[in-house]
């Protein structure tokens, strides 16, 4: 969003507003500019309109409406009509028909998956983080072959997840390859703790490489003049990676941090492929996605309560921890 | 300025792109939501003795079984050809297109492939043309379980078209004579343990192939699903029995633990590599199991009708039916072509060259069929003996609240009463009240 048009002074101003001595012209110029960048960035806006926040206007106008029920007298559907809060009360406080939702009913299990996605968030994120950091540090190294396991490194990331579920599917079978490598007799998507490992398993497979990179340029921004600095000082090794290498690759990492937290919170592939949500593998999307087959308008609803959560998320991200893919680009500009 | 902006404008990016996501398949559907109300009215009563081309709709013609038919019809009438088109081959996917395209009123969707289980709820989203009146249909030929799946409130909506039904496979050379009732097949089991191999397994994995199993089970000992007027009735001492039985195999190990992952795919891998006595399976395994190269049971397996109480068990039936649409422009045409559909010919040309299951019942013991497809005696049986799945428009829900708490008896993680109440009270929930 913070497009620049990249003009001579452009380059320059883009820090600070600051009037350069004898350039009395740079006020008209900015004037000129600002007009030129809203007409080239209206395109954009309007479809992002179109595709975005008419979409998103749509889904919630739905929720609240009510879904089609079936008159008993003709047994045809009619129009449900305005339903106020009720389809989010259906959701949060998983009311059916005034009434706790019987194990079985969709509305069952909105706050399962809630936290369902959330174990998936949290455990797969500090393990993609760990893992994408050594991963990163060992492909900043230079040694002979550093090409060819970078692009080594990316396969996982470049099959789609798709595919990768499948793949795991057959990985886990009770006679896949897991079982048979370690002897064990383990049914993997047939019961609730090993189901959740695997797909965390074949998550972090899949997307450290995407961690990895973003880590890795972080990385490669650092100066080694600043390392030699250090270690003339006598800094140890340690000293060396939490005083100069985590503060210093910090904006990056929180940016990958960002955008894996967002991709994991809509996760719907893995656990929709290896197991259909069964044993408390059920995410926000894979029940917004069900839902949408039963009825649209509820569907509305959840999709809207899945935003929120992720829009929140998001926000505490930038606001507290500092994640800012925007500032991050910047900085790195100036170096 | 530009920077507090910006600090937003990360979240409120990716926000919004995922709201996109997760809105675009819902928004699709926002304006024609529920426009029921339609099956007596305009729609349903224009066009009725108009010809023209048609199109057909259907999925992934996987075996090049519907071009062929296509040609023949095209062939005889020049003035009023059929156009195909083709669908996904996921059925999930098929359905919804369809939704879509019957939300937008879509006129050249004329006939369309429906499977047994969504006839219900397009028919009473009125988008199906009644097959009564000038647009009736002659079904005396054809089986009843089929025609059964296809009407909704006493109304036909569809033509069955292929059906299918479960049958059981087991080992000649362990068990010389099939079982014919459950009991008695859990008496063979002692067979299988002494030969180190599972007893028996159908496909237990929480999905639709559950609630085919499950509903099999409580069917077979007396017990449904819905009652005929379409209220919840399933918690029943007779399902209780039913669930029971399928409960205490997977307790007593009659059913081996790893069955609860078992789709339609493992289970006939098991059977082929040997490790199972008996398999409840569809009639596709039977020519795989014949002639695949990894099969250790070429010679050795034989099919049963699936056992029961005291005779044949309760199949869940499969299949498609074809519709029309409400909204088509030459329905003569289209009731012509379903005609078409279901001559004798029709149906064994589908037979015979993709192994689809004929609706019409005469031809399960045609010589010239059985001599291809051994196994059509044996489906007969099953298919005489099936009871369709719950014919509600609400499947969907229907179809969840069998899955999640049958697959919690099996687990042992609810008891089999628990499981039946909850069952009921989540299908009264789902609308069948």
């Amino acid at each position: 969003m913070s497009t620049e048009v990249p003009t001579r002074a452009g380059a320059k101003a883009g820090q600070a507003t600051h009037h350069m001595p004898g350039r009395e012209s740079a006020d008209r110029k900015q004037v000129t500019q600002g007009r030129w960048a809203s007409l080239l960035l209206a395109p954009t806006l309007v479809l992002l309109a179109v595709v975005i926040v008419y979409p998103i206007v749509n889904a919630v106008v739905m929720s609240f409406q009510k879904d089609a029920g079936l008159d008993p007298a003709t047994g045809f559907f009619v129009q449900g009509g305005f339903a106020g809060f009720d389809n989010y009360i259906h959701w949060l406080g998983q009311q059916c028909n005034g009434t706790a939702c019987p194990p079985g009913t969709l509305g069952a299990q909105f706050w399962s998956a809630m936290g369902t996605t959330f174990f998936f968030t949290i455990v797969t994120v500090i393990l993609e983080t760990v893992l994408g950091f050594w991963m990163a540090v060992i492909m900043s190294r230079t040694f002979r072959g550093r090409a060819a396991v970078r692009a080594a490194v990316l396969v996982p990331w470049a099959i789609p997840t798709a595919v990768t579920a499948k793949l795991f599917v057959f990985v886990f079978a009770f006679e896949g390859i897991v079982n048979k490598l370690f002897g064990s007799q383990i049914l993997w998507t047939g019961s609730e703790w090993p189901a959740k490992w695997a797909i965390v398993i074949s998550d972090v497979w899949k997307t450290t490489p995407f961690m990895a990179l973003l880590i890795l340029a972080g990385l490669q921004l650092i100066p080694d003049e600043v390392y030699e600095a250090a270690k003339v000082d006598g800094a140890s090794a340690w000293q060396r990676f939490t005083q100069i290498t985590l503060p210093l690759v910090k904006p990056a990492l929180m940016v990958a941090i960002l955008f894996r937290t967002l991709d994991v919170l809509r996760m719907y592939d893995l656990p929709a492929i290896m197991t259909g949500g069964a044993n408390n593998t059920t995410t926000l999307s894979i029940l917004v996605v069900d839902q949408i087959r039963e009825g649209f308008n509820s569907a509305g609803a959840i999709s809207t309560l899945t935003f929120l959560t992720v829009f929140l998320v998001a926000f505490i991200f930038v606001r507290f921890l500092g994640a800012n893919a925007v500032g991050a680009a910047t900085s790195s500009g100036k170096k | 300025m530009r920077n507090k902006f910006s600090k937003y404008a990360v979240p409120f990016a990716s926000a919004s792109v995922l709201a996109l996501a997760l809105s675009a398949c819902g928004g699709g559907g926002g304006t024609g939501g529920s426009t029921g109300g339609g099956g007596g009215g305009g729609d349903a009563s224009a066009n009725l003795d108009s010809r023209g081309p048609i199109t057909y709709v259907q999925g992934k013609d996987n075996s090049n079984v519907i071009r062929p038919t296509i040609d023949k019809w095209n062939a005889a009438h020049p003035d009023q050809k059929v156009t195909l088109k083709e669908q996904s081959d996921q059925a999930d996917q098929q359905h919804d297109d369809l939704v879509q395209h019957f939300q937008a009123k879509d006129q050249n969707y004329d006939v369309v492939s429906v499977d047994v289980v969504w006839t219900a709820e397009f028919a009473a989203k009125g988008w199906l043309q009644p097959l009564k009146d000038k647009t009736a249909l002659d079904t005396s030929k054809m089986l009843q379980a089929p025609v059964k799946a296809a009407t909704y409130g006493g109304t036909l909506y569809a033509s069955p078209v292929t059906s299918d039904g479960g049958i059981l496979y087991y080992r000649k050379d362990l068990v010389p004579n099939p079982p014919k009732t459950w009991d008695e097949m859990m008496a063979d089991c002692s067979i299988a343990k002494q030969n180190n191999i599972g007893c028996y397994a159908g496909q237990f994995q929480k999905y639709e192939g559950l609630t085919v199993n499950a509903a099999e089970a409580i069917n077979t000992f007396g017990g449904k699903i819905v009652d005929d007027s379409g209220k919840a009735s399933v918690n029943s001492p007779e399902s209780k029995t039913g669930l029971g039985k399928l409960v205490d195999a997977f307790k007593n190990g009659n059913i081996p633990a790893e069955a609860i992952t078992f789709t339609e795919e493992p289970g006939r891998q098991a059977f082929e590599a040997g490790k199972l006595l008996f398999l409840r399976n569809w009639p596709y395994v039977f020519n795989l199991a014949k002639t695949d190269g990894d099969s250790k049971v070429k010679d050795t397996f034989g099919i049963a009708p699936l056992p029961g109480m005291s005779g044949p068990g309760a199949s869940s039936l499969g299949g498609h039916s074809a519709a029309i649409s409400v909204y088509s422009q030459h329905k003569a045409t289209a009731v012509d072509f379903l005609k078409f559909l279901t001559d004798t010919d029709q149906q064994k040309f589908f037979a015979t060259q993709g192994s689809l299951a004929p609706v019409l019942g005469d031809l399960y013991t045609d010589p010239t069929l059985t001599a291809k497809l051994p196994y059509l005696p044996t489906l007969l049986t099953s298919i005489k003996n099936a009871v369709p799945r719950p014919v509600s428009p609400f499947y969907p829900a229907v179809t969840k609240a069998i899955e999640d708490n049958s697959y919690a008896a099996l687990k042992g993680e609810k008891s089999v009463d628990q499981a039946l109440s909850d069952m009921q009270a989540a299908l009264q929930a789902a609308g069948a009240k």
